[in-house]
């Protein structure tokens, strides 16, 4: 029996030789999660070590600035590491060592998710070791060191298009090949059953924060709860608690690119179709005989040709909306974030709040839209120089 | 009996694995008859998928030439139909679910069994995940080919009562690719197959050698090799027809 189901979306497709240790990891998530010690434990990390709770800021400015909607920012760019990605590293890592793993080896894109398992393998203990597109470690040299630095060892992937989905491909292939010590820490709300719903848990944390906070500044609920998209965790994790809400409006961002109509994008829910890849059955950019499309972004982090199942379960029913923001879109938001606020946001995380610059305006001043602000664009200074036409060194 | 069973009657099974259309679905053609003249006693006939997660780098690189060479399902599919009454073993597929799933898993099975294709191999369909496609491979008469790995163990009784065709023994973990040695105890999966179903056992991955054929064909009634063959093919593109046959000749020998 199928197991992991959203809807029609999720599953558990994956090889032979990883069916045990998936069903492993699930066996060993149910029992954990509910084990007062393991609990203690990891909210211990979450406060002490990540610095949770992250805050909940609001952004008057550009409230002001916009003449709309009241703005607030979900500060995930303030944890350690610089993302939201900390959440779910710390949950895996310590759920790998109780497991008696003794490595963990993870995939990564923009880098922060390479940088945060590779930081939580230092913390507790662990050998570890990232897979990352050739491309994408050109783009984001700076967390290649990162990495180093924490003591993993970066191996960059030369096969297909260099980017996230190789770096996932490489990672489920080197877990084949060593399953026995090894625990791979997905780092999406994607893949086989039970990465989806495991990492969506661990980064659920983000919503429930941002009611609390909402809830003692605001006295309700917010109108609008806002991130981006490319496998999804930040956006889940944002959403999640808000799901029953119905009166909270859903929006994830994706990338698009040069444009949706422009072959050069990565926006899933607007051009992609049903498939099955990467261990789960969810909408993937790809041709009519099922081969991955090469996708593009200016965003390592959301350059990935599918979405995870239970967005693409969420866009199904229409409970969220997906909307696809273009590069340049999202360029200037990261410009603007930075001279409006005082803020540099994550490439990834600015195509959320272009989407914000875009429908603030439309709003009552009553209305309180929440940006998901899933990281920091520290990493992405050189990326963006570049693409104004200045060459400054990483 | 069905075509794949029939194909463990003459011997220790060899099974070659090709991927359609590399470096073109001529050479492919040519490949499968002249296989199936050399002792094949099923060809493995891979569909190419641009992200083959269980695939090593000699057969992902076999793949990339043959979409880069414009091969597609439909044009596999044609050819095969039109060299079947040339082949004399049984044929299977090898694919990933996505290229069967986004053709339309009901029309791939279709075009399957009006091909002459009696079995598909999935390498991401695990047992649990097996309704995608078992309601249409019964439809059409397609066998569905099981796999079982070295890390299957409490799995491998489960797998094997339901299994069709052969059962695909993975020797090694990892992903495909020639080996210098198998440590797997492979003969402790095929007795555990044994020990609940008729179905014959074939093993792949990291076979090569003539040696290692032997050897694995001891504790099997298969022998699957994938890697070696792309590797010939990569070696000599259109003029590896004969290598790959001398090749095909020498492994069936080895574990006649």
């Amino acid at each position: 029996m199928s197991k992991g189901k959203f809807g029609i979306h999720g599953g558990q497709f994956v090889p032979e030789t990883l069916m045990n240790a998936v069903n492993e990891f699930e066996a060993a998530y149910n029992k954990y999660k509910k084990d007062p010690e393991f609990i203690a434990e990891l909210d211990t990390l979450m406060r002490e070590y990540a610095g949770r709770p992250s805050l909940l800021y609001y952004a008057e400015k550009m409230t002001k600035d916009l003449g709309g909607a009241k703005i607030y920012l979900k500060r995930e760019d303030l944890n350690h590491t610089g993302s939201h990605k900390i959440n779910n590293c710390l949950g895996q890592c310590l759920l790998a060592k109780k497991m008696g793993k003794t490595r963990v080896i993870a995939e990564t894109g923009a880098g922060q998710h390479g940088v945060a398992t590779a930081t939580a393998a230092a913390l507790l203990g662990l050998e570890c070791e990232i897979f990352m597109g050739k491309e994408d470690t050109v783009r984001q040299a700076l967390n290649v060191y990162r990495m180093r630095l924490l003591g993993a060892k970066v191996h960059a992937v030369e096969t297909g298009t260099m980017t996230l989905k190789d770096a996932v491909n490489e990672a489920m292939r080197e877990w084949t090949n060593r399953v026995d010590d090894t625990h791979y820490v997905l780092g999406s709300v994607m893949g086989p059953h039970p990465f989806p719903t495991v990492v969506r848990d661990f980064q659920s944390v983000i919503g429930r924060e941002i009611k609390k906070q909402l809830m003692e500044k605001e006295g309700r609920l917010p109108d609008v709860v806002m991130a981006c998209v490319g496998g999804g965790s930040n956006a889940m994790g944002a959403f999640y608690d808000f799901i029953g809400d119905e009166s909270v409006e859903l929006i994830g961002c994706e990338a698009a690119g040069l444009g949706v109509d422009n072959p050069k994008n990565a926006a899933t829910i607007a051009n992609g179709t049903l498939g099955i890849f990467h261990g789960m059955k969810s909408y993937f950019c790809q041709d009519e005989y099922g081969q991955i499309a090469p996708v593009y972004s200016i965003s390592a982090g959301l350059d990935y040709p599918g979405i995870g199942p239970e967005h693409a379960n969420l866009s199904d029913t229409g409970r969220a909306k997906y909307v696809p923001v273009t590069d340049e879109e999202a360029v200037q938001a990261f410009e603007y974030l930075s001279k409006t606020e005082g803020i540099i946001p994550a490439i990834e995380s600015a195509h959320a709040v272009a989407q914000c610059i875009k429908i603030a305006p439309t709003m009552d001043k009553d209305k309180i839209i929440v940006v998901n602000l899933s990281g920091r664009g520290d990493k992405d200074v050189a990326a963006i120089a570049r693409y104004r036409g200045e060459n400054i060194h990483d | 009996m069905t075509d794949i069973k029939a194909a463990f009657k003459n011997g220790k099974a060899f099974i070659p694995f090709v991927t359609a259309g590399d470096p073109d679905l001529d050479t492919t053609e040519k490949l499968l008859i002249e296989m199936s003249k050399s002792g094949a006693d099923i060809i493995e006939i891979g569909i190419p998928f641009s992200d083959p997660i269980a695939e090593g780098v000699v057969i992902q690189e076999a793949d990339l030439r043959a979409l880069a060479s414009g091969t597609t399902t439909d044009k596999i599919f044609d050819m095969v139909k039109q060299i079947r009454p040339q082949i004399e073993c049984a044929l299977a597929v090898m694919t990933y679910i996505n290229p069967i799933f986004v053709y339309g898993t009901d029309k791939f099975m279709k075009k399957c069994s009006e091909c002459g294709i009696s079995g598909v191999i999935v390498p991401d369909a695990p047992f649990e995940e097996k309704d995608e496609l078992k309601d249409y491979c019964d439809k059409y008469g397609i066998e569905l080919i099981s796999l079982i790995a070295p890390t299957s163990h409490n799995r491998i009784k489960m797998i094997a009562k339901e299994a069709q065709g052969f059962v695909y023994c993975v020797s090694s973990m990892g992903v495909t690719g020639v080996r210098k040695e198998i440590t797997t105890d492979v003969g402790e999966m095929v007795r555990l197959v044994k020990s609940v179903s008729d179905t014959p056992c074939a093993i792949g991955f990291g076979i090569s050698t003539p040696e290692q054929a032997k050897k694995m064909a001891q504790s099997a009634d298969g022998v699957i090799v994938g890697s070696a063959i792309v590797k010939i093919v990569a070696k000599y593109g259109k003029d590896c027809i004969e290598p790959v046959c001398k090749y095909v000749k020498q492994m069936k020998e080895a574990i006649k």
